[in-house]
C-alpha cells in the first residue's frame, strides 16, 4: 500500500507542478485563477499524502534522487502551451485518479481511508472543471487527437485491475499501458528545477 | 458573457454582489466563480447572473425636490428631542 501511495504522491506532486507551469499564461484571465487553483490543489494532496508516509513530508518530496519518483509519465510531460493536450491530461487523470481514490476509501486503514475521502472531495471538483472542458472540446480535433495520444499514458496511472474500469468510461479502445517506472524526457530539467531552491542550502530550515 | 456575482458569507445573511466572472457559458461560469468567490471558504452560497438579466433601474427625477420622499427630508431627531422635551415637562 505505501508504494502505491508513494506513486499516487508523485504523481499528484508532478502533476501540479506541470498544471502550475500554465500560471500567469491561460488563455483566460479566469481559467488561470482555476488552473492555477487546481494544480495547488494536487500539490496539497501530493503534501497529505507524504505526512501519512513520512515524519518528514519535504524531505520525501525533494530529497530523493531523480530515478526514486514513482510517477507516471502522463504527468512528466510538458504541455505548455498546447491547452488541447493539458485539457485531455486533466481529464484522463481525473478519471484514473478518481478509480484509484475509491479504492483507497475502501482502505482497511482508517487514516488511508478518510485521508481518500477528504481528498476525492476536492477533486469533486476538479472532475467537474474537467468535464466541462471535455463537453465544449468534444468536436475539436486537436482535443481528440491528445486524448488518443495519452490513452496508454492514462492507462498506466492505475492499477491493473482497475484497467478495465477505465477504458469503459472512454471510447479509446485497447492499448499498451506505459507503465510507471521509466520517465519521460522531460523529467531530469523538472526534478532539477523542482529540488533546485531545496538543493541550494541542504538541511536547511525554511 | 460577463455573469454578476453575489455571494452570501454565512447562512441567513443577504446576498452582497462580489464582483463579477467572464465565461463562455453556464457550466464555466459556475465553476468560475467557485474558485473566484469561494475558494478561501469566504462564502457558503453563490447567486451566479448573466449581466443582461439585470434589470437595472437608475432614473430618479426629483424636480420638485418633494424631500418628503426621502430618507434625509424628514428630521426625526429634531422631532424626537422635541417630544422628549415636551414629555418631560408634562411629567411635573
Amino acid at each position: 500500500v505505501n508504494e502505491l501511495l508513494l506513486a499516487i504522491a508523485d504523481d499528484e506532486l508532478v502533476f501540479g507542478w506541470r498544471d502550475s507551469e500554465w500560471t500567469g499564461i491561460a488563455p483566460m484571465l479566469e481559467e488561470d485563477v482555476a488552473l492555477s487553483s487546481i494544480a495547488q490543489n494536487e500539490i496539497g494532496h501530493a503534501r497529505a499524502l507524504y505526512q501519512l508516509l513520512s515524519e518528514d513530508a519535504d524531505a520525501l518530496a525533494f530529497d530523493r534522487a531523480p530515478e526514486e519518483y514513482r510517477c507516471s509519465q502522463l504527468v512528466e510531460l510538458r504541455f505548455v502551451p498546447d491547452w488541447a493536450r493539458t485539457i485531455a491530461r486533466r481529464v484522463l487523470y481525473e478519471a484514473a485518479d478518481e478509480l484509484r481514490l475509491e479504492a483507497l476509501k475502501g482502505s482497511a486503514d482508517a487514516a488511508v481511508a478518510g485521508l481518500a475521502a477528504k481528498i476525492d472531495r476536492e477533486e469533486a471538483y476538479h472532475r467537474m472543471h474537467a468535464e466541462m472542458w471535455r463537453d465544449r472540446l468534444r468536436a475539436e480535433p486537436r482535443f481528440n487527437e491528445a486524448l488518443a495520444e495519452l490513452w496508454p499514458y492514462a492507462l498506466g496511472l492505475v492499477e491493473p485491475g482497475q484497467r478495465t474500469e477505465l477504458e469503459a468510461r472512454f471510447d479509446l479502445g485497447g492499448a499498451e499501458p506505459v507503465e510507471r517506472g521509466a520517465h519521460a524526457e522531460g523529467w531530469p530539467e523538472l526534478w532539477e528545477e523542482m529540488t533546485m531552491v531545496r538543493r541550494s542550502i541542504p538541511g536547511a530550515g525554511w | 458573457v460577463i455573469f454578476e456575482v453575489f455571494r452570501q458569507e454565512r447562512k441567513g445573511v443577504a446576498f452582497e454582489h462580489a464582483g463579477s466572472v467572464a465565461a463562455p457559458d453556464e457550466a464555466f461560469a459556475r465553476a468560475y466563480a467557485h474558485e473566484q468567490y469561494g475558494r478561501r471558504g469566504e462564502s457558503v452560497a453563490l447567486w451566479v447572473v448573466p449581466r443582461g438579466s439585470i434589470l437595472e433601474v437608475e432614473d430618479f427625477v426629483d424636480e420638485l425636490n418633494n424631500n418628503y420622499h426621502r430618507v434625509d427630508g424628514y428630521s426625526l431627531k429634531a422631532k424626537l428631542a422635541e417630544a422628549r422635551e415636551r414629555a418631560a415637562t408634562s411629567d411635573r
